[in-house]
């Protein structure tokens, strides 16, 4: 790993990184889906995990929050082993989903406040700063009109915004977002970017897994491209010399045009992805 | 209902449907939630091998029935997480098991009789005994106060159990948790209901509450309710009309879906026009409308 990536940019030099892969392992039902990843990313950090369908690297995601277990490796998160870790309040996790909901029903607000469940107590009533942490997440992706809405009820990149705000409501220092703007319109993914820019600002550390770079092409100050479970390159975002140019990127099906507010397009790009996340070396 | 009051069985009954009532729908939610409407269903199937063997030692159905429950339930758990893709399978073994467990032990019972195993299958509840009111009243008020406690990260675990696993919460544990205070409500509804119907009251005033309410809360208020109104208005109905509680009880919370079925869809006319956008598909007219796209965290 090149010097220039492992220095915090907001923090002392003795910070623990944000999270350390020390050779990770992991595998889906015997096939390994990660070979060996050795990765820093220290405090304070706006990185992109890039790489084609089925590189890993929503699984090397994942692994870092102790969802996919490891076969062999280590994971540390702010320099404590995954095990022992407990301090769970400091990390805000967006899955990647195509709906925020539920079977039954959820407001808006129900689902962002449950974001704050790794900082409160057991049988604990919501106190004055909770619920401003959570008027400010919700009114940060701009959905505070929609507080009282169920979720059901949204579009796709609204629900989606929700997943955010439900990070956001914890008031985290470590975002970890797995393709955040999957299935989003191109305004909103450029609102998503800029909420992601204020984070930075902020000093906080931001992992994206992302399939494209796109509105956060000035927002991300690293990219590790991962290539069947083992990272290709590691350094500046890749230049956007035309969508298939980048390292690693291979096209099965058409992209949106960025300018196009169609997001069905977009929708339809995110179902092929997940069927093809869970089948892993299909590429 | 005065009437109703006269008579020390009925009392007992009514105390019985309360809880029932009150309780069942709560745990309901969440397992409506989690996808597991059947989980009830099969610890109900598991808990008649309890019932029998409760009936054979000479002790209390319920409270054999509660431990034999609560193992099949952590039983299922388990089976369920580890193996991933024949779970249902397992579950069903597991379900017949212990249905044909219990049929078997109950007809070796020496007094006991096939009215003994119907009044166990499809509910008894004018046969119940105060100390069965007892335990049931414990039972609830421990299933009540568990959900109190554990209720905000049950919310997360079933809403999504990955990000549950992201919050660092004890998923196994709560899983099990939920599971066995699954297992104790089925206990505490099966004699009202009996097993093989314990887990309508569960499910059938969620789905309800489902079609009139846009929260959690809100759904689980209603459930409530409608598990409440279900509970003592069928056990009245099957008093005074001479039908079977257990079943009335069922039929009169399945109308109460019906109708909310009915309003609900009046209801969302009313307020959106043109109903309600479906919750992954077409989003661009609402999208186009209400995405202002202004992020100002």
């Amino acid at each position: 790993m090149s010097d220039q990536f492992s220095g915090a940019r907001t923090n002392a030099p003795e910070t623990p990184p944000a999270f350390q892969a020390i050779d990770a392992h992991a595998a889906y039902d015997g096939v390994p889906v990660l070979n060996g990843v050795d990765l820093r990313i220290p405090a304070g950090q706006t990185m992109a995990v890039l790489g084609p369908n089925g590189s890993g690297k929503s699984t090397l995601m994942r692994a870092m929050l102790g969802i996919v277990p490891l076969t062999s490796g280590e994971i540390r998160i702010h320099g404590t082993p995954l095990r022992r870790f407990r301090d769970w309040k400091r990390i805000g996790y967006v899955p990647q989903r195509l709906t925020a909901g539920g079977a039954v029903p959820a407001t808006v607000h129900e689902i962002v406040a449950s974001g704050q469940v790794a900082r409160r107590r057991r049988l604990s009533l919501s106190t004055k700063a909770d619920r401003a942490a959570v008027e400010d997440a919700l009114a940060a992706v701009d959905l505070s009109d929609r507080a009282g809405d169920a979720v059901r009820e949204l579009s796709g990149g609204q629900q989606q915004r929700v997943l955010i705000a439900r990070a956001l409501a914890g008031r985290p220092d470590t975002f970890v977002m797995d393709e955040p703007m999957a299935g989003v319109d191109a305004e909103n993914q450029r609102a998503l970017a800029r909420a992601i820019a204020r984070l930075r600002e902020q000093g906080s550390t931001v992992v994206l897994v992302l399939h494209e770079l796109g509105p956060l092409e000035n927002v991300i100050e690293r990219a590790v491209v991962l290539e069947h479970g083992r990272p290709i390159h590691d350094g500046a975002p890749p230049e956007a010399t035309g969508e298939c140019a980048r390292p690693g990127h291979e096209h099965q099906h058409p992209h949106p045009d960025p300018n196009d507010p169609d997001p069905r397009v977009a929708s339809t790009d995110v179902n092929a992805e997940i069927v093809r996340l869970e089948v892993p070396h299909r590429d | 209902m005065t009437e109703l009051l006269q008579y020390e069985f009925m009392r007992r009954a009514l105390i019985a449907a309360v809880l029932v009532g009150l309780v069942t729908p709560v745990i309901g939610t969440f397992l409506v939630q989690r996808r597991l409407a059947l989980l009830g269903d099969g610890i109900g199937h598991v808990a008649l091998t309890g019932v029998a063997l409760g009936l054979m030692t000479s002790t209390s159905p319920v409270v054999t029935a509660a431990v034999v429950a609560t193992l099949g339930a952590v039983l299922m758990e388990l089976v369920r997480v580890r193996t991933r893709t024949s779970g249902d399978v397992a579950l069903a073994l597991l379900f017949y098991g212990g249905i044909a467990g219990g049929v078997l032990l109950i007809g070796l019972t020496p007094g006991a009789s096939n009215a003994t195993l119907t009044s166990f299958l499809f509910g008894s509840v004018s046969t119940v005994a105060e100390e069965d009111i007892w335990v049931v009243g414990v039972l609830a008020v421990g299933v009540l106060a568990i959900l109190a406690i554990f209720g905000r990260e049950l919310f997360v675990l079933c809403q999504d159990e990955e990000v549950a696993r992201a919050h660092g919460l004890p998923v196994r544990f709560l899983s099990i948790l939920l599971a066995v205070t699954a297992a104790l409500t089925v206990v505490i509804a099966m004699r009202v209901v009996g097993v093989l119907m314990v887990s309508a009251l569960m499910i059938v005033p969620v789905a309800a509450a489902q079609q009139l309410s846009r929260s959690f809360r809100v759904t689980m208020g209603l459930a409530v309710l409608i598990g409440l109104l279900s509970s003592v208005g069928g056990l009245t109905t099957a008093f005074y009309s001479d039908l079977a509680p257990g079943a009335t009880i069922v039929l009169l919370a399945l109308a109460v879906y019906c109708v909310a079925v009915v309003a609900g869809g009046v209801l969302r006319r009313a307020t959106k026009g043109h109903g309600v956008a479906p919750p992954s598909g077409d989003p661009t007219d609402t999208m186009l409308q209400t995405d202002r796209g202004k992020v100002t965290p």
